[in-house]
């Protein structure tokens, strides 16, 4: 059930004028700013579909770039997020794709800082939800049923032991796993949904084990 | 995951078997699966409902898009009541106002709750407080009627769509209208059947809506889509009342809601290339607001 919650259907409490084109956009810029840790110096937001067509009219521009800035949907601050962004010094930019893609509400977000870069790719379901569908080239299904973790780590053995170890240690109990990895022995990704909700303690503690490089929580 | 009900069907058949309200249901299956306390999820509903309420407010006030598309057409219904000629009744022109009135306010980029998405923001709050006037319901009443709401569109939610770009407009206000009127049923002390019953009314007659935004912008036609969207759940909600059945199941109306969004042409899911945003004037509009060449004159 990609549903779970009433309030995914009464809510979200957000800023017009659509929730799949405006708050969900916002929370898919959100997310990447989540996963990648710190305000971003840049942003190339590519739009298909939909987003593409009806881009400005639905405001999805300046709501993505709000969710870059950390603004959730009912933020007011989202209707004058592109001076924001200039007073946060985040450039960006957004191209209108022609491709095809799965779902008609497709952005690729694609975020960096002087350090390094991340790409994410996100779609908006409807009603506010959206699902996450690919990391820095990393296929993901990252539902949205559950809260969920994200851990970029190196491609070790033990790593996925003791992330599910400390997990069991904080009674969170595992609904569905991905693990992924580019090539043997580099960057892997695994991908949890849990049952419990993880607080700031359990992250921590997963960010102190070994070659664990990156840990991000997505709250439903 | 472990679910009280999973359609239409199970929703109804648990809340008569243990003689409890379709908001009851709800409640219990959201404590179920966030492991939330019942307090919790009454106090972020009431919330909600507050939002609604301001919402209908500001918009009755007055309010306009940045386009200048729409707005203000609240305060002219509301003008329009108080003379007292109406001939669709006060009631029913109250919720069409409190509907408008929301959803002004979401084109206008103010806070609204999305019910179950922001374009059709409008429907399940401008019924609740039309009919509010003449029910009287407790403060506990009007949050239920928004857990009602949510029961069944969490079941379209899962089983079809309540998206415009996936599903057309009948996913959308057609899904906002069927809950609101489901919803109405179980204030106004009807059986969770018959709130059922009134679900695919609803929904039988906004089937093969289509989402066609001139411009892109959820104004045109959204913001009257939402006043005939509350008016089809009032009918709809008097008809169950009434006895009057659907001869299709309600799972049935709505797989068939999720079978015509599938074959409905993509031009027409918001994409903003058919329908209403493909006319001279939806073109001119879009020409007008975006920049571009504008070509002829409009109307």
């Amino acid at each position: 059930m990609k549903f779970k919650s009433v309030f995914d259907i009464i809510g979200p409490v957000m800023i017009g004028p659509s929730s799949s084109h405006t708050a969900g956009a916002a929370r898919i810029g959100r997310v990447a700013r989540d996963l990648f840790g710190r305000q971003p110096e840049w942003a190339r937001i590519h739009l298909y579909g939909s987003f593409a067509e009806t881009y400005k009219g639905h405001s999805t521009d300046v709501a993505i770039v709000g969710g870059l800035l950390d603004y959730d949907t009912d933020d007011e601050r989202i209707k004058t997020s592109f001076e924001e962004a200039a007073a946060a010094g985040m450039a960006f930019e957004f191209i209108p794709e022609t491709g095809h893609t799965d779902h008609p509400n497709t952005a690729r977000v694609v975020i960096g800082d002087s350090q390094t870069e991340m790409s994410m790719m996100g779609i908006s379901i409807g009603g506010g939800k959206i699902e996450i569908t690919e990391l820095n080239g990393f296929p993901l299904r990252l539902s949205g049923n559950h809260p969920a973790i994200l851990v970029v780590h190196d491609d070790r053995s033990g790593c996925i032991a003791n992330v599910s170890n400390c997990l069991y240690r904080h009674d969170i109990n595992i609904g569905h796993m991905e693990v992924s990895r580019r090539q043997k022995g580099e960057m892997a990704l695994m991908v949890i949904e849990v049952d419990q909700t993880v607080d700031k303690a359990v992250m921590d503690e997963l960010r102190q084990l070994p070659n664990i490089t990156q840990v991000t929580r997505i709250a439903d | 995951m472990d679910v009280l009900f999973r359609n239409v069907k199970e929703l109804v058949e648990r809340a008569e078997t243990e003689n409890k309200l379709i908001s009851e249901i709800m409640i219990e299956q959201e404590m179920l699966i966030t492991q939330r306390s019942r307090e919790e999820i009454m106090v972020q509903m009431e919330r909600n409902l507050t939002v609604m309420e301001e919402a209908v407010e500001k918009g009755l006030k007055g309010v306009h898009s940045v386009s200048g598309l729409t707005g203000g057409d609240a305060v002219l219904l509301q003008a329009y009541i108080e003379k007292g000629n109406s001939l669709s009744g006060t009631l029913m022109l109250d919720a069409v106002s409190k509907a408008v009135a929301t959803n002004e306010v979401n084109a206008a980029m103010g806070t609204i709750c999305a019910t179950p998405t922001a374009g059709s923001a409008g429907v399940v709050p401008g019924t609740l407080f039309a009919v509010k006037n003449q029910l009287n319901p407790t403060r506990e009443q009007m949050i239920r009627y928004l857990f009602t709401s949510g029961a069944f569109g969490f079941v379209v939610a899962n089983n079809a769509s309540i998206s415009g770009a996936a599903g057309g407009c009948q996913a959308e206000v057609g899904s906002a209208a069927a809950m609101a009127a489901a919803a109405i049923v179980e204030m106004a002390g009807g059986s969770p059947q018959q709130s059922s019953e009134a679900f695919a009314i609803t929904m039988k007659n906004m089937l093969g809506l289509v989402c066609d935004p001139v411009a892109g912008l959820v104004e045109v036609p959204c913001v009257k889509r939402n006043a005939m969207g509350a008016s089809n759940a009032v009918v709809a909600a008097d008809m169950a009342l009434a006895g009057v059945t659907s001869r299709i199941p309600c799972d049935e109306v709505i797989g068939a809601m999720f079978e015509i969004g599938q074959s409905m042409p993509s031009a027409l899911k918001e994409t903003a290339k058919g329908g209403l945003a493909a006319t001279p004037t939806g073109k001119w509009l879009e020409a007008k607001i975006f920049g571009g060449a504008v070509v002829g004159s409009g109307k």
